[in-house]
């Protein structure tokens, strides 16, 4: 059965595996003792972990005051890092959305890396939010809910407010799709663990599956079902934190054709993370044949379709600045953005997210993987510096010009950054050390297997 | 048998009881015995009860463990003083004057607290207002740099003691042979002046010096030399059609600034019906206030006010004047203006120079402005001090023919141009006895601190203008171990009697003229105390004749000083600080100036054009004259060639508040022709390389060309009643909604500024800080654009950088009826009253700062940090005598929420309750918001717009009313006025 390795695609994975290579090439990663360069990195990642725990907690113990805010700038590093990490957190669930509405089996190999990831940077995105309250330990005002304080209801007007939901919504059903899309997985790891600890561990967390036909069955009704949820909340939720600035009044934020281009944004955005660390794990782990050179080509198509329509956005929302005739929108955008105070942070978006992706035309450059290994991490910059210029250069610079003020970051502002890189570096490493990083039963479905399978019985 | 004690039936029944909670949830009795009644355990007790005392102890153990709370004491009336009802104000009529600075006062109290300051409306002078300075007076009451003891040499002494040895110092200086001097500032109390006329027959070698900081030295000798008339006359601002002001910023700065605001916005108001309005030309050199007020606002250097003077006053007498370059024809034209206004002109100079007073004079008396607008029957009594005996005094001192020194109200250590020399001075002093109500550079060199009470625990009296007295009396008993100057000069006489009963009898017997204190006194006495102020009638008479012969010996010409490489300095007076005497009040310092928005310094004002030649920057720090190192400040509208840079910062000794913010510019003052020169020739400015932080509040000074400040001229507006306003038509034609207007029966709270009569002074700022208890953020949080103030004045420049138009323009929040922030806030912490107030509920605020974000006008503030608790930040909340001026009514915001302008909701509240209690209609003219109450110039309007006849709903018709941001729909409840300006073609 050769159905997947047609003249235009090739062979989804390579190398004509068996079963028994996939498994044990998959799984084999999470049973060895990691490299030097895994202890290394973790202990870069716990440091920069450290460092914005600290920074958290200076906020909370002293005050916002330690960030970099001001009366006319009430959002600057956490919401553009919150929308940044969310916008990240777009991929996993889109990849899994192709593998199972769309039954794009390319992706079968990429999910399950891309879920984990987005399970950390929606938790690093939901972090800011929270820690930009100025009184945190009133966090559960904004949950509705009979309470005694009246009863006093949030303001379901309020985009924040659609927001949390949002944001928790989609948080708890990436944690889920990734979770139960894992639970065959590690059962195989159960079945093929050597101590008794790591039997207990994967088995308590594989549910007692044994592989079953009825398993199965339930399995893939699950993953249709999630799968179905999943997928107009990959659209919402950015389209939401899209909303937040869509209904201010605010010039350079007021625009409807903010939803669309934040979707669009988050999926480009994520997909170039998911390009960065799909290179970085083939190549250390030796999964060169599961994650083909194939599939980071369709990956950087994607990438070069994303960078076109967030081109046009970006050109849309000069012209109708223009067009529109409001003097504020005019100034923002060309006289703010373009030319103005904020031109290097705005030119930095243009070349990073509209032009530079552009090269990935070529196929020379589809097949250099340290080409877009580079690409695709000037794309997350540029991608940080468009929420940059959203954020700032809107509310540093808004209608009265008394209040027009300057906006740097402090130490604490950076600290907080980098520690949610910590957590996602060492979530990250966490994954691969313990969890197959390729869904294994997903694989196989793609291994030219009959013939395979018989020639390695046969040995 | 053992007694069967039972505690329920199905017990005594034998039936045996769970020590269950619930039904599968042990609960250990002993642990939870003392939170749960013995009841509950032995009833059948739910899980709900077991869930209910789990949160109960989750939450008490985190209330133990995490929020310490402050104990506070708050210990009730055992007595109950007649006077005092716990929650409501009373207000003592007062009197506040500090040397500088006069003003008939209110003084709110609250439950024995003074808290704020209004002004009297029952004084003709005040009408109600008071300026940033006398709003901000009240927080130096609770200042924790005050003397509590008199000291000697620095340690604790009693008051018996401390008496005795001035007694006996001042025998020993009288028996030496040598001076007793008292130096004090101006004194315009009539009983003081009686005290120390009766030391003077006691102290054999007494003599007093007045001395004023800001000086008045050149008007008063002027006035000596032209009319044999030592006083200050009484200027009529709303009689002079035309206004011709040099370097004199007498809405800022100059002698009454409060007073003389309201009477110049009476004359610049501009009627509809039929549009008129005074005229105002502005000569200066450095950019006050004023000139940002004028109709046209003229260049000139300090060396060239003498020529410029001459000039018109030759060319209004009709002789031949000599020509000042590039001044010719500027001048003709104003002299011809002025020659037009006979009589109904008015020329103020602020230089203290004789030569240039006498040619002020001159050029008035020229234009018989005597009489009319310059009245020399009522006398101003302010700046009584005499420079040049001051300097004699520096010298005797020096020489040692100073025996004794008792100094009051004044600092010279600090703010004479010789303060080193003075220090030196009081080296060789016998005695020095300092009678500063605070610690000061002054009395620090004193061997005796005998420290004055507040005044508003003092009683007191003054006579501002000759036909006005005004009384004084405490609003509190003296927090310390102090007393009030006058009860210690009393007892250094050896009088018996008290300051209170010295007063009574002086104001019986020179004031009434009773032969007997009688009840006929006591009613009079009890009406004035009520009033604050005693008005007898207004003198009429002849003003006095004018003696040319000083004049004709004034040179004329221009006397620009020959030579390059220096720059002509001008020494000159902050809104906020003034001399410097009020340093230590944290509200004081943190008031931006309202022309260049610096708060927390003083900076040396250099011109654009200079700026740029000499490569300077908005703060790089020079040195000028050799040791003075000072922050410059590129400021719009300098003179070129001319640098500015205000007295009253760089204070060493003053408390933790004002030490070490700003430069002391004072020793470069000079002494000429008998009075203190403000006028200064410095070298080049000389780049040191070092940066200093300017804690700007406003940092981008253009419109962009946006329709925010709205002006137009008087021809025009003659023309149309909505000019500069035409595009608010096309504004309302444009709008329309899909949603239903929402209506407001009732009251519809709302408010109007009338830009033409805003000066841009800054009393509604500390008005509105004093009744909101707004924190004090220091100077490096207001660097980082956190200030939070609720009302800001926004300041535009407009034109040509050299010499540009200013603009001034108070924001507060504008209480949108379709406000932008309302509809962000995820918890409806910020809400819409049905009165039209936009509401800011503190307690539910969790601090997303979206509504902050989505705010057009960017009028809301957030605690970045707990300002109000936290040692760190300059705020007076946070020591336990600096909280005792909080206003009870207003919350005091915590760490992480969001505050804004709330119209003064406690004010409108408390008139609605009276009202109610009354039984009767609310009226909106009961009522003013801190902001509107204490405006000098009248410029805030606030009243029910749903009623018809209210003054807010007319000003809201008028066709020179306009939103700001209209065209976003935000409906906002506050209007502007649009400005007209008196320009010529």
């Amino acid at each position: 059965m050769d159905m997947y390795n047609t003249a235009v695609r090739p062979s989804l994975v390579e190398g004509n595996k068996s079963y028994r290579q996939v498994t044990s090439d998959i799984a084999g990663p999470a049973e060895r003792t990691p490299a030097r360069w895994w202890y290394i990195a973790m202990t870069v990642a716990t440091l920069a972990l450290l460092f914005g725990l600290w920074a958290m907690y200076v906020t909370v113990v002293e005050g916002l005051g330690t960030w970099g805010l001001n009366n006319s700038v009430g959002w600057g590093w956490d919401i553009i890092n919150f929308v940044w990490w969310i916008g990240i957190g777009h991929a996993g669930t889109a990849f899994t959305i192709f593998l199972i509405v769309f039954r794009a089996k390319w992706t079968a190999s990429i999910s399950r890396a891309a879920e984990a990831m987005t399970v950390f940077a929606v938790m690093n995105a939901g972090l800011f939010p929270a820690l930009h309250l100025g009184r945190i330990w009133l966090i559960f005002y904004i949950f509705p809910y009979p309470n005694t304080r009246g009863p006093l209801w949030v303001n379901f007007n309020s985009p924040l407010f659609w927001d949390v939901f949002a944001i928790l919504t989609y948080l708890l059903l990436s944690v889920t799709l990734w979770y139960f899309g894992m639970v065959p997985d590690l059962a195989t790891l159960r079945d093929r663990a050597t101590s008794k600890i790591r039997k207990n561990i994967y088995g308590f967390f594989s549910m007692g599956w044994v592989g079953s036909v009825g398993n199965w069955v339930r399995y893939e009704a699950l993953a249709k079902i999630l799968g179905g949820l999943a997928a107009p909340l990959v659209v919402s939720v950015h389209t939401i934190v899209a909303i937040d600035f869509a209904v201010s009044v605010i010039p350079g934020w007021h625009t409807t054709i903010l939803p669309p281009y934040f979707f669009v944004g988050a999926i480009f955005s994520g997909f170039a993370m998911v390009l960065t660390i799909m290179i970085l794990i083939r190549k250390t782990f030796a999964l060169t044949d599961f994650i083909t050179k194939s599939h980071l080509d369709s990956i950087c198509r994607v990438l070069l379709f994303g960078s076109m329509v967030l081109g046009l956005a970006y050109v849309t929302e000069l012209f109708v600045a223009w067009y529109s005739g409001s003097e504020y929108e005019f100034f923002t955008f060309f006289k703010s953005r373009a030319t103005g105070n904020y031109s290097a942070a705005f030119w930095i978006m243009i070349v990073c997210n509209a032009i530079i992706p552009q090269l990935l035309w070529s196929k020379k450059i589809r097949g250099s993987l340290g080409a877009m290994l580079v690409i695709s991490i000037i794309i997350n910059v540029g991608m940080w510096f468009e929420r940059f210029v959203i954020l700032i250069s809107s509310l540093a610079q808004d209608y009265l010009p008394s209040s027009w003020v300057g906006y740097s970051p402090t130490i604490v502002d950076i600290g907080i950054y980098a520690g949610t890189f910590g957590i996602f570096a060492c979530g990250m490493l966490m994954f691969i050390r313990f969890i197959p990083m390729i869904a294994i039963s997903e694989v196989k479905g793609l291994t030219n297997q009959e013939k395979v399978n018989r020639e390695d019985d046969n040995k | 048998m053992k007694k069967k004690y039972w505690k329920s039936l199905e017990e005594l029944n034998g039936r045996q009881q769970q020590d269950y909670v619930g039904d599968h949830l042990y609960v250990n009795k002993n642990e939870m015995s003392g939170l749960i009644e013995e009841k509950s355990l032995n009833t059948s007790s739910s899980r709900r009860d077991f869930l209910k005392l789990c949160g109960f102890s989750i939450a008490t153990s985190a209330l133990i463990a995490g929020c310490e709370r402050p104990v506070q004491k708050a210990i009730p009336y055992l007595f109950k003083p007649e006077e005092i009802t716990p929650g409501k104000a009373n207000y003592y009529a007062s009197t506040f004057f500090d040397g500088d600075d006069y003003g008939s006062i209110l003084v709110k109290v609250r439950d024995g607290r003074p808290i704020k300051i209004e002004g009297n409306d029952l004084c003709p002078l005040s009408d109600g207002s008071a300026s940033a300075r006398i709003q901000a007076s009240v927080l130096e009451l609770y200042d924790s740099a005050r003397f509590r003891h008199p000291m000697e040499d620095g340690s604790q002494v009693s008051w018996e003691y401390a008496d005795k040895r001035v007694i006996d110092g001042l025998r020993s200086a009288a028996e030496s042979g040598g001076k007793t001097v008292l130096l004090t500032g101006t004194v315009i109390s009539p009983s003081t002046k009686s005290i120390i006329n009766k030391f003077l027959q006691k102290q054999p070698g007494f003599q007093w010096v007045q001395y004023d900081p800001l000086s008045f030295s050149a008007v008063l000798e002027a006035n000596r030399i032209c009319f044999n008339s030592r006083v200050v006359p009484s200027y009529r601002f709303d009689n002079a059609q035309l206004i011709v002001g040099f370097s004199a910023d007498f809405l800022g700065t100059w002698l009454m600034p409060a007073t003389f605001a309201g009477q110049y916005a009476g004359g610049r108001r501009v009627p509809a019906e039929d549009p008129q309005m005074s005229r105002h030309i502005q000569f200066e050199s450095s950019m006050s206030i004023t000139g940002a007020a004028a109709d046209e606002r003229i260049q000139v250097k300090p060396s060239q006010v003498k020529g410029v003077l001459r000039y018109l006053y030759d060319r209004l007498r009709g002789s031949m004047p000599v020509s000042i370059p590039g001044f010719d024809a500027t001048l003709d034209r104003i002299a011809a203006e002025l020659d037009e206004n006979r009589g109904r002109s008015l020329l103020v100079c602020g230089i203290n120079d004789i030569d240039i007073q006498v040619l002020v004079n001159g050029i008035n008396y020229l234009l018989g402005n005597y009489g009319p607008v310059i009245d020399f029957m009522s006398r101003i009594g302010l700046r009584s001090g005499d420079d040049a005996a001051m300097e004699r005094l520096i010298a005797e001192m020096k020489n040692g023919e100073v025996s004794a020194l008792l100094i009051h109200n004044v600092n010279p250590v600090f703010d004479h141009p010789d303060g080193e020399g003075f220090g030196q001075g009081m080296e060789r002093v016998g005695v020095k006895i300092s009678l500063a109500p605070s610690k000061d550079e002054t009395s620090a060199l004193c061997d005796f601190v005998c420290p004055d009470n507040h005044y508003l625990e003092s009683w007191g009296d003054a006579i501002p203008v000759t036909w006005q007295y005004s009384l004084q009396q405490p609003a509190i008993r003296p927090l310390g171990d102090t007393r009030q100057m006058q009860d210690s000069m009393l007892k250094w006489l050896g009088e018996e009697v008290d300051y209170y009963t010295y007063l009574r009898n002086y104001w019986q017997v020179s004031v009434f003229g009773l032969p007997e204190a009688g009840k006929e006194f006591d009613d009079r006495w009890n009406d004035c105390l009520q009033k604050g102020v005693f008005i007898t009638s207004i003198p009429e008479g002849p003003q006095p004749s004018f003696n040319e012969t000083h004049l004709a010996e004034i040179p004329s010409g221009s006397t620009v000083p020959a030579g390059e490489g220096f720059f002509e300095m001008e020494i000159t007076q902050s809104i906020a600080a003034g001399s410097g005497r009020h340093a230590n009040n944290p509200w004081l310092q943190e008031l931006p100036d309202p022309v260049s928005k610096l708060s927390w310094d003083n900076f040396l004002a250099v011109s654009p054009a200079d700026a740029e030649s000499l490569s300077l920057a908005t703060g790089d720090i020079v040195r000028i004259d050799g040791d003075i190192r000072i922050a410059v400040l590129v400021q719009p509208g300098q003179a070129p060639g001319t640098v500015s840079a205000a007295m009253g910062y760089g204070r060493t000794i003053a408390g933790k508040v004002a030490e070490g913010v700003g430069v002391n510019v004072m020793p470069l003052a000079g002494f000429a022709g008998g009075c203190t020169d403000y006028r200064v020739n410095i070298s080049t400015p000389e780049r040191t390389g070092e940066k200093h932080k300017m804690a700007l509040s406003q940092t981008h000074h253009s419109m962009e060309g946006r329709a925010i400040v709205r002006e137009t001229t008087l021809g025009e507006y003659r023309g149309n009643r909505s000019a500069g306003n035409e595009m608010r038509q096309k504004i309302l034609d444009h709008m329309y909604t899909l949603y239903e207007e929402v209506k407001f029966d009732g009251l519809h709270w709302a408010m109007a500024i009338d830009l033409n009569a805003c000066t841009g002074c800054s009393a509604c700022v500390i008005a509105c800080q004093a009744e909101n208890n707004i924190p004090v953020i220091g100077k490096e949080e207001v660097y980082r654009r956190r200030i939070m103030h609720w009302m800001r004045i926004d300041r535009y420049y407009s034109g040509e950088s050299d010499n540009p138009t200013v603009h001034f323009m108070p924001v507060m929040c504008q209480h949108c009826d379709n406000a932008p922030c309302e509809n962000v806030c995820p918890v409806s912490a910020t809400n819409h009253s049905d009165e039209g107030i936009n509401q800011m509920a503190y307690v539910r605020c969790i601090g997303t700062k979206y509504c902050i974000n989505n705010c057009p006008y960017k009028v809301r503030r957030f605690n970045w940090f707990g300002y109000a608790r936290s040692d760190k930040y300059n705020s007076y909340m946070n020591d336990e005598t600096g909280r005792m001026v909080l206003n009870p009514d207003v919350t005091v915001r915590e760490r992480g929420i969001v505050e804004k302008c709330s119209f003064c909701i406690q004010r409108i509240q408390e008139a609605k309750i009276e009202a109610k209690n009354e039984g009767r209609v609310l009226s909106d003219e009961e009522l003013l918001p801190a902001c509107a109450q204490t405006c000098p110039s009248k410029a805030i309007i606030f009243g029910n717009i749903a009623d018809k006849n209210s003054r807010i709903y007319k000003a809201f018709q008028d066709k020179r009313n306009y939103h700001l941001l209209e065209e976003l729909h935000t409906l906002p409840s506050v209007g502007y006025l649009t400005r007209i300006r008196n320009k010529q073609s």
